[in-house]
């Protein structure tokens, strides 16, 4: 890995103070009166609600002096498809409300958001009513097409990726060495090409899947990273977005696996009968692992990730009354110091581990049997 | 997983497949493909540079190994040269000494013969001179001597003994 020290730092730095900085700063309306977080169940539902996706980019809260809660960000725009069609407006409407006490009406139709989902309210219902589990009685989810904090994260990936990578390919018409950007560029993408596809797809086939395997290497890590700063997104943490990828590669081995790849699948070579009818499930049950494992490992890493972070930043404020002021900061910094070195590693850890799965999956789909 | 399931957000996910498929369409087309393609003709470039470079050396080394041999070569026949005119030149003068000794041996045979015909012409003479003076002496002193009756029946008799004695 060939990155400058001094970003790595100047990130870690910027992280850390930022985040620090938004856990005493607080956030929504679910984190007690006033926006304090004092409590472990107010750090609890803090974190728990960090982890979610959003529908408006908060930066940090504060409350001023008249008592009013102030949000710091901008909203963005819903849109869902309800039972009465698509509709859109911005999300200021609800007005930072988390917990469905704002009821949204738009064109007859009554919306609600609880815990960063929109519901659609039965007809004939003015409030959510809540049953003993916390769980919405007259309302159902809606399918949520929102430009969420996610998916912004991902368009200012894509938008990040577009730029960089489309100036690398530019320069290279006026030179077959880049300059700028495209020196710290060229070898990353060097090394996706040299060290995760060939040695596992192989010489004869890579050349075909380095526009997946390149786009989902950098658009993991990038989001990984982004995942860092104190902009707080958790895009990559997101069930949905790793269900998505591994998706992908998953359709892309099976529609590039050959003769061979399904005869091993389904009718397993070279041994006894009864024991290819045996196989057959398994083989076909690992097809599908292997791309779960992909999703979950990806997901389960990023969320544990921006947990561990979150709850050592809120150290300063459970250790408090056993340390001091001072001494609970110090300690709850040093550790979020020390853990989000070790996150930045895992950024790309993740990244190239997913990557270099994918290819491992390609390459076994591709590989040509020369044994029987 | 109940927990799972309940934050999978359909939504998100339809969002993140068409946001993925439009921006693998845009890095491929405007990016990756270029991208690979000029990095594979760069190396292709830097390989071919390498290859001639290679075989401009081997070449330097041929033309090297060429000028080494036909220096060697020159050399060689140059010493080739020198060897066959020394050998000319002994033989030239061997042959010269041989020739003017035979010449010389020649002349001295010559020589030789020369002095013996000149020595038995002078002997010859000399026994012819002797021979003649020894008659006219031998006339001197007959006609002196015997110019008496006497004496020339004495020198019968004395020549007669002579006789008888043998």
């Amino acid at each position: 890995m060939t990155i400058a020290k001094k970003p790595i730092y100047f990130l870690t730095v910027l992280a850390i103070v930022f985040s620090s900085f938004t856990a005493f700063a607080g956030g929504g309306e679910t984190s007690g009166k006033e926006g304090q977080i004092n409590t472990q169940e107010g750090i609890n539902a803090y974190i728990k609600h960090h982890l979610a996706d959003s529908h408006d980019f908060t930066l940090f809260s504060y409350t001023n002096d008249a008592g009013e809660r102030k949000h710091v960000g901008f909203p963005l725009p819903v849109i869902v498809w309800t039972s009465k069609g698509l509709k859109t407006f911005m999300s200021s409407a609800f007005h930072h409300n988390d917990d469905g006490h704002v009821v949204v009406e738009k064109d007859g139709v009554k919306l609600a958001k609880i815990h960063s989902k929109i519901y659609e309210l039965e007809e004939g219902a003015e409030h959510v009513s809540f049953d003993e589990h916390h769980h919405a009685t007259n309302a159902h989810k809606a399918l949520d097409f929102s430009i969420t904090k996610s998916v912004m994260g991902m368009l200012l990936a894509g938008l990040l990726m577009f730029l960089g990578f489309g100036s690398l390919a530019r320069g290279y018409k006026k030179g077959a060495i880049p300059t700028g950007v495209g020196r710290v560029l060229e070898p990353l993408v060097l090394y996706v090409r040299d060290e995760i596809a060939r040695p596992n797809i192989g010489e004869k086939h890579y050349r075909k899947f380095m526009g997946f395997l390149l786009t989902v290497f950098f658009f993991i890590w990038i989001l990984n990273l982004m995942g860092l700063t104190p902009l707080g997104f958790n895009v990559t943490g997101q069930i949905a977005v790793t269900v998505c990828l591994a998706l992908f590669t998953f359709i892309i081995v099976q529609f590039s696996g050959n003769k061979d790849y399904w005869k091993h699948i389904f009718w397993m070579p070279n041994v006894p009968i009864p024991m290819k009818i045996i196989l057959a499930p398994i083989e076909v049950l690992g097809m599908l692992t292997k791309p779960f494992a992909l999703l979950i490992r990806l997901f389960a890493n990023m969320t544990a990730g921006h947990f561990v972070v979150m709850s050592l930043i809120a150290l300063m404020i459970t250790l408090k009354s056993q340390f001091g002021a001072v001494g609970s900061t110090g300690l709850s910094l040093a550790l979020a110091l020390f853990i989000s070195v070790i996150e930045i590693l895992v950024a790309f850890l993740q990244a190239f581990i997913f990557t270099m799965l994918s290819s491992l999956f390609i390459g076994m789909a591709v590989e040509e049997h020369d044994h029987h | 997983m109940d927990q799972l399931l309940n934050d999978f957000s359909p939504g998100l996910f339809i969002m993140q497949a068409i946001i993925l498929v439009i921006l693998l369409f845009l890095m491929i087309k405007f990016a990756w493909k270029p991208i690979m393609n000029s990095l594979t003709e760069r190396e292709e470039g830097i390989q071919n540079a390498l290859d001639q470079a290679e075989n401009a050396r081997k070449e330097m080394q041929n033309l090297q190994a060429d000028n080494d041999r036909l220096l060697k070569e020159a050399r060689a026949e140059r010493d080739a040269m020198m060897k066959e005119a020394r050998e000319i030149k002994d033989t030239i003068i061997a042959e010269a000494k041989e020739e003017a000794h035979e010449q010389a041996t020649i002349l001295i045979e010559n020589a030789k013969a020369t002095i013996k015909q000149e020595q038995q012409a002078a002997i010859a003479e000399l026994k012819k001179k002797v021979g003649d003076l020894s008659i006219e002496i031998a006339q001197k002193v007959v006609r002196k001597e015997l110019a008496s009756q006497d004496d020339q029946l004495r020198l019968v008799e004395g020549m007669l003994e002579e006789v008888t004695l043998n």
